[in-house]
C-alpha cells in the first residue's frame, strides 16, 4: 500500500529561500516522534541483521544444529525447527538478505523511475508521450505476475538478483510522480536561466531541478525499499526466492511447507512476519516524520 | 470523455500486447536449451504427457519456424483460447484448469477489496483532525499495512483456525460434500471463505484509511474549507465536500493498488491450500508446469486490465470533469 500522496502543486522548498534549510529541518527532525520510532526501530533491526550472524560465528544457518521442534529457550532464542536448524541463526541471516533485497531493488526502481521521470517532466512533448505510455504499461502490469514467469524459468540463485529483477518492475508509480514534480519546477525562473546559459539536460536536471525535491525523492526511495521487501517475501513464499542461503520470506514459505502452522510451532512462523512487518511498518512511520519534517503544513496537528 | 476512453482503451491494448510478448519471449530467450531442460525437469511420469509437452514446446518455440512466423503462430492459439494443455492434470487444457479455479478467487478477492476499499475511506475519513481517533487508526493503519499479506493470514489461521478453532484452516470447502448450489454447500463454503477473506480485507483497510484521512486533511487546508468555515458553514457540511474531493485520487489508489491486492490473493490463498489461482500457481510452479504458469499470468493481467477499465468508467461517474473533457483523470 504504498503510494505517495499527489504531489503538491508547488515544492515548498522552492519557495522563498530560507536562511539554512538543512539546519531548519534538523531542527524539526530531532523533536519528531514518529521519525525518531521509526528510524531507531530500523536502525536496531539493521544492527541486529549486521552484527547477530558475526556474533553467531558466521555459520550456515540452515544446519541441522539443535533438537527437533524445540520450543524457545535459553539455548535457541527463538527455538528450532522440524529439522533441528536455530529459527534465531535463520532470523538474523534472514534479516540481512531481507535489508539487502530492500536496497538493491528500490535503488535500481529509483534510478529507473528518475531517468524517464525527470526526463518526460523536463523534455515533455514527444519524449513526454512515449516516456509517459511506457510508464502507464508497465504500471498496469502486476509486477508479481512478471516476476512469476521470470523467476520460473530463470531460476532466481541469489537476493541480489532478485532484487535486481524487482527493481526492474516496480518503478512506474515513482516515475509518474517525480514526473509530475518535474512539471511544475520546469518552468521556475531559476531553471529558464540555467537554460539561458547554456546549461544541458542532464546538468540542468541534477543541478536545478533534482536539489529542489531531495526531500520528495528521499521519501520515494523508502516507500521503493519498503515495497521491494514485500514483493521480495511474497516470491519467497510462493517456492520462487533465492535457491542459496535464507530470507525472511523463505523462513515463512518453509515453515508453510512443514505445517508449523498445524503443529503449532508459532516460534517458527511469528519470527520472519513480525521481522518483515517492523521493518516495513517503521520505515512507513519514519517517512510519515519526514514528510512533516519537510512539510511545514503538516507539522501543527 | 472520448478521448479519455480512447486513450485508456490503447493503453490497455498496449499493455495487453506487451504482456503476450513477454509472455512469448521470456521462455524463448531464455539461455540453454530450454526444450529439453524443461521436459528433464518436469519429471512426468507418464510417457504420453513428456511427449505430449516435448512437442508442444518445440511447436510453441518452432526452431524450424522464422521468428515472426513463431510469434503469430503463438496470437494465433491465444485468439482460439488454446492456452496449452496442463501437465500438472494431464490432459486438461490450461483454459478449462484455471476456469475452474477462478471463482474461487474472484470470490475471495471482490468482496475483500471492495469492503475494505469502503470500511477504509469511512474510517479514514472519521479520524481526520480528530485526535483521539486518529491516535489510534494511525498506528494501527500502518501496522496493517506493513504486514506482509502470508503472515496475517498465517496468524489469523493459527489463532482462530488452529487454537480456537472456529474455522477450517484449509481448502474452499469441506472433502465430504459434493459442490455444487445445496444449501450445505453453500455454507460450508462460506465457513471456509472467512479467514482468507479477512486477512486479505485487513491488510488493505489499513492502506485506505491512511490515504483517505491523509487525503482528507489535505482538503481541509485547502482555501474553499477555510472560506466555508469563514461563512460559518457547519463542520459536517465541510467535511463532506472534503470527502467528496478526496475521493477521487482514492479511487485512482485502487486501480493503482490492483496488482499488490492480486499478489496478495495469491500468497493468502497458498497459506489456506484455498482452490483458487494462488494454489494453482504453486502447483505448477512445484511441478515445473510452464504452460499452466503462463496462462495464469495471461489470466491475471486480462483480469487486471478489466478491472482497470471498470475503474475508469466509475471515475468518469464520480469526477465530472472528465465527462466535459477538462481535466482530472490519470491518463
Amino acid at each position: 500500500m504504498s503510494t505517495l500522496p499527489d504531489p503538491a502543486p508547488e515544492a515548498p522548498s522552492a519557495e522563498a529561500p530560507v536562511a539554512e534549510p538543512g539546519r531548519e529541518s534538523l531542527h524539526y527532525a530531532v523533536r519528531n516522534p514518529k521519525l525518531i520510532i521509526g528510524v531507531s526501530l530500523v536502525a536496531i533491526l539493521l544492527a541486529v541483521g549486521a552484527i547477530g550472524p558475526v556474533l553467531l560465528g558466521d555459520g550456515n544457518p540452515n544446519e541441522y544444529v539443535g533438537p527437533q521442534a524445540a520450543a524457545p529457550d535459553g539455548t535457541y532464542w527463538m527455538g528450532t525447527t522440524t529439522f533441528g536448524q536455530d529459527v534465531y541463526a535463520q532470523f538474523v541471516h534472514g534479516l540481512r538478505a531481507t535489508f539487502l533485497v530492500g536496497v538493491v531493488g528500490g535503488a535500481i526502481a529509483a534510478v529507473i523511475a528518475m531517468l524517464v521521470g525527470f526526463l518526460a517532466g523536463y523534455r515533455g512533448g514527444v519524449t513526454d508521450e512515449i516516456l509517459n505510455m511506457l510508464t502507464n504499461v508497465v504500471l498496469v502490469i502486476p509486477a508479481l505476475a512478471v516476476l512469476l514467469i521470470i523467476n520460473a524459468y530463470m531460476g532466481v540463485r541469489s537476493v541480489a538478483v532478485q532484487g535486481l529483477f524487482i527493481g526492474l518492475t516496480s518503478w512506474p508509480w515513482a516515475a509518474r510522480a517525480i514526473r509530475a514534480q518535474t512539471f511544475s519546477l520546469r518552468t521556475r525562473e531559476f531553471v529558464d536561466l540555467a537554460r539561458l546559459s547554456g546549461s544541458g539536460t542532464w546538468r540542468i536536471v541534477f543541478r536545478e531541478i533534482a536539489p529542489n525535491m531531495s526531500s520528495y525523492l528521499f521519501m520515494m526511495f523508502i516507500l521503493l525499499f519498503g515495497g521491494s521487501i514485500l514483493i521480495a517475501s511474497s516470491l519467497d513464499f510462493i517456492g520462487l526466492g533465492p535457491t542459496e542461503g535464507v530470507s525472511l520470506g523463505l523462513m515463512l514459505q518453509s515453515a508453510q511447507q512443514w505445517s508449523a502452522l498445524q503443529l503449532g510451532m508459532w516460534w517458527w512462523f511469528v519470527p520472519p512476519g513480525a521481522g518483515i512487518t517492523a521493518i516495513v511498518g517503521a520505515l512507513y512511520v519514519a517517512n510519515v516524520g519526514l514528510d512533516e519534517v519537510f512539510n511545514p503544513k503538516l507539522r501543527e496537528s | 470523455m472520448r478521448r479519455y476512453f480512447a486513450r485508456k482503451l490503447l493503453i490497455y491494448a498496449l499493455t495487453f500486447v506487451v504482456a503476450v510478448t513477454v509472455n512469448w519471449m521470456i521462455p524463448r530467450f531464455m539461455p540453454g536449451d530450454p526444450v529439453s531442460a524443461m521436459v528433464a525437469r518436469a519429471r512426468v511420469s507418464q510417457p504420453e504427457a513428456a511427449e505430449a509437452m516435448r512437442s508442444y514446446y518445440n511447436n510453441l518455440f518452432g526452431f524450424d519456424e522464422p521468428l515472426w512466423q513463431q510469434y503469430l503462430h503463438f496470437w494465433g492459439a491465444l485468439v482460439r483460447g488454446d492456452f496449452g494443455i496442463s501437465i500438472f492434470v494431464f490432459p486438461t487444457p490450461v483454459g478449462d484448469v484455471l476456469l475452474d479455479a477462478l471463482p474461487y478467487t474472484l470470490g475471495l478477492m471482490i468482496p475483500a477489496v471492495l469492503l475494505s476499499w469502503f470500511v477504509g475511506n469511512w474510517i479514514g475519513a472519521l479520524s481526520a483532525r480528530r485526535k483521539v481517533l486518529d491516535n489510534t487508526v494511525l498506528p494501527a493503519g500502518y501496522l496493517l499495512t506493513a504486514m506482509p499479506y502470508m503472515w496475517i493470514a498465517v496468524i489469523l489461521a493459527w489463532a482462530l483456525g488452529a487454537k480456537a478453532g472456529w474455522f477450517p484452516i484449509s481448502g474452499g470447502y469441506s472433502l465430504d460434500i459434493q459442490p455444487g448450489w445445496s444449501a450445505a454447500f453453500v455454507l460450508d463454503a462460506l465457513h471456509h471463505w472467512v479467514l482468507p477473506f479477512l486477512s486479505l480485507f485487513l491488510v488493505a483497510l489499513g492502506g485506505w484509511a491512511i490515504g483517505m484521512r491523509n487525503m482528507i486533511i489535505y482538503e481541509l487546508e485547502s482555501d474553499y474549507a477555510s472560506y466555508l468555515s469563514a461563512l460559518g458553514a457547519p463542520q459536517r457540511l465541510i467535511r463532506r465536500y472534503a470527502f467528496r474531493n478526496a475521493v477521487l485520487p482514492q479511487v485512482t489508489g485502487l486501480a493503482l493498488q490492483l496488482g499488490v491486492l492480486v499478489a496478495g490473493a495469491l500468497v493468502t490463498e497458498i497459506v489456506f491450500a484455498y482452490p483458487g489461482l494462488g494454489s494453482l500457481i504453486l502447483a505448477a510452479i512445484q511441478n515445473q508446469d510452464f504452460f499452466l504458469l503462463q496462462g495464469a499470468f495471461l489470466f491475471i493481467v486480462i483480469g487486471v486490465l478489466i478491472a482497470n477499465f471498470l475503474i475508469d468508467i466509475v471515475y468518469v461517474v464520480v469526477d465530472p470533469r472528465t465527462r466535459t473533457g477538462m481535466a482530472g483523470g490519470t491518463s
